[in-house]
């Protein structure tokens, strides 16, 4: 049985719909807001001695990934609804592979430089 | 309530509800997704590479002496709020309002143009101060890795001049509408690579 509103959502090819994404002026301007708030307090703290000092680079990786975080929700849209589901599973994967290279390559050089010390040029 | 149509095929990217295949827009944007993500995986080899090689100044100058944090401070201002008009671009070109879209797609080219241009003096300074790429593993893993990142923006403003032309010829037609979502996918992703640069290279070095 179909009725008129089934009609109507079926009458077109599969797939090719007239939604929205559901996102708004409001969403970006969230996101412009606390991106803007992270960037500032970065290099406010890279910049002063606000933070414990060896504390800094902490806090700059923690500013720098909160920032990612807010932009991958505000700008992006990936979000916890089931149409992302793949991009939530594809995004994990992706940083497995980014913190395999990043911190092999710093793992393994750091192994490196200690047991082969560089010798003076001459 | 929808009724459930069995179609007989399958995308491999089935709705929640069971209804049919998922809609073309979430398709394309999951495949410009798995390109973002391997050109993530392709940024972080130059980030490691980056990050092992930036203490080896050969003598040189390092990145205390050379970076401005100004420059920098002012570039992210314009990388982020150049993000922000893409953003406010895509939805007014969902929305259909034609004029309302290319008054933020050229404000948004003017302020990616003004990243690069900030970016540019930058190198062509260092150049002439005798830190070119050629001058210790610090300064080529920094070339290697920033200019990647400005290669990014360049072909993103060639691809939004191209995107405009069509939506200029050919009206705000859905397929059109989803090159204009891939390009935006593809802005903001700089973006998030730029907060990358911005802290391990420009902040860190300073320290």
């Amino acid at each position: 049985m179909m009725d008129a509103d089934d009609r109507q959502i079926h009458d077109r090819s599969p797939g090719v719909e007239e939604r929205e994404s559901g996102a708004g002026v409001l969403t970006y301007t969230v996101g412009l807001v606390l991106a803007l708030v992270a960037t500032i307090a970065s290099f406010v703290v890279s910049q002063t001695h606000l933070l414990w000092p060896p504390g800094v680079t902490v806090g700059l990786v923690v500013l720098a990934i909160a920032q990612i975080g807010v932009h991958l929700v505000f700008f992006l849209h990936l979000g916890s609804g089931p149409d992302n589901t793949n991009n939530i599973l594809a995004l994990a994967f992706g940083l497995l592979v980014v913190f395999l290279i990043i911190t092999g390559s710093l793992w393994i050089i750091a192994n490196l430089t200690a047991n082969m010390p560089l010798l003076p040029v001459q | 309530m929808a009724a459930v149509i069995s179609s007989g095929f399958s995308t491999g990217v089935e709705r929640a509800d069971g209804a049919g295949p998922a809609p073309v827009r979430v398709v394309v944007a999951y495949g410009f997704w798995l390109f973002i993500l391997s050109d993530i995986v392709m940024f972080s080899g130059l980030f490691a590479a980056y990050a092992v090689l930036s203490d080896n100044a050969a003598g040189g100058p390092t990145g205390r002496e050379l970076f401005d944090l100004q420059k920098v401070f002012i570039e992210t201002f314009c990388l982020l709020l150049s993000s922000y008009t893409c953003g406010l671009g895509a939805l007014a070109a969902e929305w259909r309002k034609l004029k309302h879209f290319l008054i933020y797609a050229a404000l948004t080219f003017s302020l990616g143009a003004a990243f690069l241009y900030i970016e540019f003096s930058e190198f062509a300074g260092m150049v002439s101060q005798g830190a070119g790429p050629t001058r210790s593993a610090f300064l080529s893993a920094f070339f290697t890795l920033v200019g990647a990142h400005g290669a990014h923006v360049t072909i993103g403003l060639l691809w939004l001049i191209y995107l405009v032309a069509q939506i200029v010829i050919k009206g705000l037609r859905p397929a059109v509408l989803r090159r204009l979502l891939c390009f935006s996918l593809f802005w903001h992703a700089l973006d998030i690579i730029w907060i990358g640069v911005f802290t391990l290279v420009y902040l860190m070095g300073k320290q």
